[in-house]
């Protein structure tokens, strides 16, 4: 897949620096697409060994925090001079998902959408997705790619348990989770994948910047 | 392997295994965890020759009580208590030698709330993602100590520089912690920003690992609204919808979606994590 998930225009990326305490920098961006495009960025530089020590890169919706800087000073001088590339130009993992569209909000979903529940599973399959945060609880990532069109809202009563591996929708979000908790998001699948395992390495099926796609497997 | 550990006599109201923590996972969800007071850590390691960021116990206001399978340096710090071995008193702040089946306790805190307990080759549970420490707030690393848990201890190194005075400041009666203000300090009003800096706030009893919570005056916002969830830092101030500050401790989550109006110096922080509820706390704003 070489579709660019950015939707923005990549090399004109804005960037607000904030000071956050004595080692941290929150750099605050337009919107999704553009934080995703500069935690990219900020891997890249990373990952060639051009960014100064940071402890922490932890990306959020629209923001990227860089925390345990050794010069805050000088990091937060440079950034807005930054050149942030496209999305499209990294090759990044591929995750398979199977899952069993089985969820007890499918339906709601779907009528949410104006489309069948068969279609809702087509057009959840169909679509590149891109984790573009975590949070919440170990291994539990934030993936955009979903159309505008099909934001949902979250429950309006949360359930005080949710199985560990549903499949669950929240606004512009698609999320699995990791292991059984409360949660107010719409269900719509199940998968047997283990997203979160100390035990393995790395621990997280789905950290930031990890491409997915998921699969439908036949209920049962 | 060795067969060296402790086994639980009596757990304590909340006693928990803890090293520095496990930095560097926040972008997975991965709270950081870890010692609430760093500096007392360090201190009890230090007197019973362990590296400094070796696994300890740390209790919460009435210590805990463990028996030992083997021969062992132990040294208990943080919040003074009294010490006691097989019953008889033993010096606090000081490495005590014991000796295999006596059990060791550490009583209810005279000041402050965490007392600290090191031994001899440290705590050696399994490390998760590379730290001992209990996370409370997702559940990594060792459950909370129970009756009759073992936990296995390391291969002790001998003691090689003794520590006479240990350079502790010890629990405070007032807090006095800095703040940075920002990075959303222009979602209060001006009003709110004179209120922090000026007013006093005393510790609730709510307060626990992952914040410390404040009772005081409310902060205002300037900006209704939700703020879309940003990553968290330690020592940041969130203030939640009541206006009631909350300082982030080493269990707080990694993203957060309440703004924060500033962020405590770390320094500050061990002090923080010792003040009882009711303890009074003023903010100093600093650059």
């Amino acid at each position: 897949m070489s579709e660019d998930l950015s939707g923005a225009p990549s090399t004109d990326v804005r960037v607000r620096v904030l000071r956050v305490g004595e080692r941290a920098l929150l750099v605050e961006l337009d919107g999704g697409a553009e934080a995703e495009a500069f935690h990219a960025e900020v891997l890249r530089r990373r990952a060639a060994g051009v960014l100064p020590a940071v402890r922490e890169v932890v990306p959020a919706a629209r923001t990227v925090l860089l925390d345990g800087v050794t010069d805050p000073d000088r990091l937060a001088a440079e950034l807005p001079g930054w050149e942030v590339g496209p999305l499209s130009a990294r090759v990044e993992r591929v995750v398979e998902v199977p899952v069993r569209y089985d969820g007890p909000d499918l339906a709601e979903v779907a009528a949410c959408w104006g489309v069948s529940a068969e279609e809702a599973v087509r057009i959840h399959t169909g679509t590149g997705f891109r984790v573009a945060f975590c949070g919440f609880a170990p291994g539990f990532g934030y993936l955009t790619g979903l159309d505008e069109r099909y934001e949902v809202p979250r429950r309006a009563t949360p359930r005080t348990a949710v199985p560990a591996g549903s499949v669950a929708l929240a606004g512009p979000y698609t999320g699995v989770y990791p292991r059984s908790s409360p949660g107010g998001w719409q269900l719509i699948g199940t998968t047997d994948v283990v997203l979160w395992d100390t035990g393995r390495d790395p621990a997280a099926l789905l950290s930031p910047g990890t491409r997915v796609r998921f699969t439908a497997e036949d209920a049962r | 392997m060795t067969g060296r550990g402790v086994a639980v006599v009596r757990p304590g109201a909340l006693t928990t295994v803890q090293d520095l923590g496990r930095p560097g996972y926040a972008h997975l969800g991965v709270v950081r965890s870890g010692a609430l007071d760093p500096a007392a850590v360090r201190l009890v390691n230090r007197l019973v020759g362990n590296a400094e960021g070796a696994a300890v116990l740390e209790t919460t206001v009435d210590g805990c009580a463990v028996r030992a399978r083997c021969a062992v340096t132990v040294a208990v710090g943080g919040a003074p208590c009294p010490v006691r071995v097989d019953g008889r008193p033993a010096a606090w702040g000081t490495a005590v030698r014991v000796a295999a089946g006596s059990v060791v306790e550490a009583g209810t805190a005279v000041r402050g709330l965490r007392a600290y307990v090191a031994f001899g080759g440290g705590i050696e549970v399994e490390p998760v993602l590379g730290s001992r420490s209990t996370d409370l707030l997702s559940g990594l690393g060792p459950a909370p100590l129970a009756r009759g848990a073992v936990l296995p201890l390391g291969t002790e190194t001998p003691v090689r520089v003794p520590i006479d005075v240990p350079p502790w400041p010890g629990p405070p009666d007032a807090l006095v912690l800095r703040v940075r203000l920002g990075p959303r300090d222009d979602w209060f009003t001006p009003g709110a920003l004179r209120t922090l800096a000026t007013r006093a706030y005393r510790v609730s009893p709510a307060s626990n690992r992952i914040g410390l919570r404040l009772e005081g005056p409310a902060l205002e916002r300037a900006v209704p609204g939700e703020l879309a969830s940003e990553g968290m830092v330690l020592g940041a101030v969130q203030v939640p919808p009541d206006g009631r500050p909350v300082v982030f401790l080493a269990d707080h989550p990694t993203t957060g979606g309440y703004p924060v109006v500033g962020v405590v110096r770390e320094a500050d922080l061990g002090a923080a994590a010792q003040a009882v509820p009711g303890t009074a706390v003023r903010f100093v704003p600093v650059r």
